[in-house]
């Protein structure tokens, strides 16, 4: 372990922070809302990868690596509802989207 | 020496991952986030997991990205000017959440240092043994996900 488990964490909280903020105030677009939800998953997998360096264990990188294939599978089908909510209203708006309650 | 890159490192991660948090035109927010992503996968590599680090850099920054900025592309979505930029109250609500998360996590990572002696690093053969034998059954589920995501991309790209 280079540097103490605290930077690790401190630094992947600082990344969880930024894309919370991300998907917190870009409510009007889509597209920028699944980038915070990448950035939170990348500070996740960083505070996993962190803990896998600090205790020698694998079982940190091994659901880092669960974490990599889930955010692939997740990433494809947000950005075919991306597509598809698109083709229905012509917007990305979050707001524009209130199907249910009409 | 491997201290300093990993300062050097993090600080690009940070910097890189807030201009992409604050850009208004969604392809420079990806190409930020791409660099950020890259200097992550660095970080992986000198936190002695060249497998995640591997991973992140063709996964992550390879497909992912890439299939943001094909979406973007593909619905014209790179124009700023015509987006609608977050609003005051929201911008203002987020700052309140992340500064309440922020402190509370670094308060909590900061003073509960735990001293443990240092474990010596994995290899690459011990990590694939460990993966397929005693998580062999969690790579069966995940490979069974990214079936089923095909599966529901296809049906909801399908034109009708």
């Amino acid at each position: 372990m280079i540097v103490p488990l605290s930077h690790v964490l401190v630094l992947s909280s600082l990344l969880f922070v930024m894309g919370m903020f991300c998907l917190v105030s870009w409510r009007t677009n889509l597209i920028m809302m699944l980038i915070g939800i990448e950035i939170m998953l990348n500070a996740a997998i960083l505070a996993f990868v962190g803990g896998a360096a600090f205790w020698g264990a694998a079982d940190g990188q091994v659901f880092s690596l669960f974490i990599i294939a889930m955010t692939s599978a997740e990433v494809s089908l947000a950005l075919a509802l991306v597509v598809y909510l698109h083709r229905r209203k012509r917007s990305v708006n979050s707001d524009d989207f209130t199907m249910l309650k009409e | 020496m491997e201290q300093g890159i990993f300062y050097i490192l993090a600080a690009v991660v940070v910097i890189a991952t807030f201009f992409s948090v604050r850009e208004k035109h969604p392809v420079h927010a990806i190409i930020y986030l791409a660099t950020s992503f890259f200097a992550l996968a660095v970080i992986f590599y000198l936190l002695a997991a060249p497998l995640v680090a591997a991973f992140e850099v063709i996964i992550y920054a390879g497909a992912i990205m890439v299939l943001f900025l094909f979406v973007i592309m593909m619905l014209d979505l790179g124009r700023p000017e015509k987006a609608m930029l977050p609003g005051k109250r929201d911008r203002g609500i987020a700052l309140l959440l992340s500064a309440v998360t922020l402190a509370a996590v670094i308060t909590l990572a900061v003073h509960r240092s735990v001293s443990m002696p240092a474990a010596p690093p994995m290899r690459i053969h011990d990590f694939a043994a460990f993966l397929f034998s005693r998580y062999g059954f969690a790579v069966e589920v995940v490979s069974m996900q990214l079936l089923f995501a095909l599966v529901g991309a296809l049906y909801l790209g399908r034109r009708r």
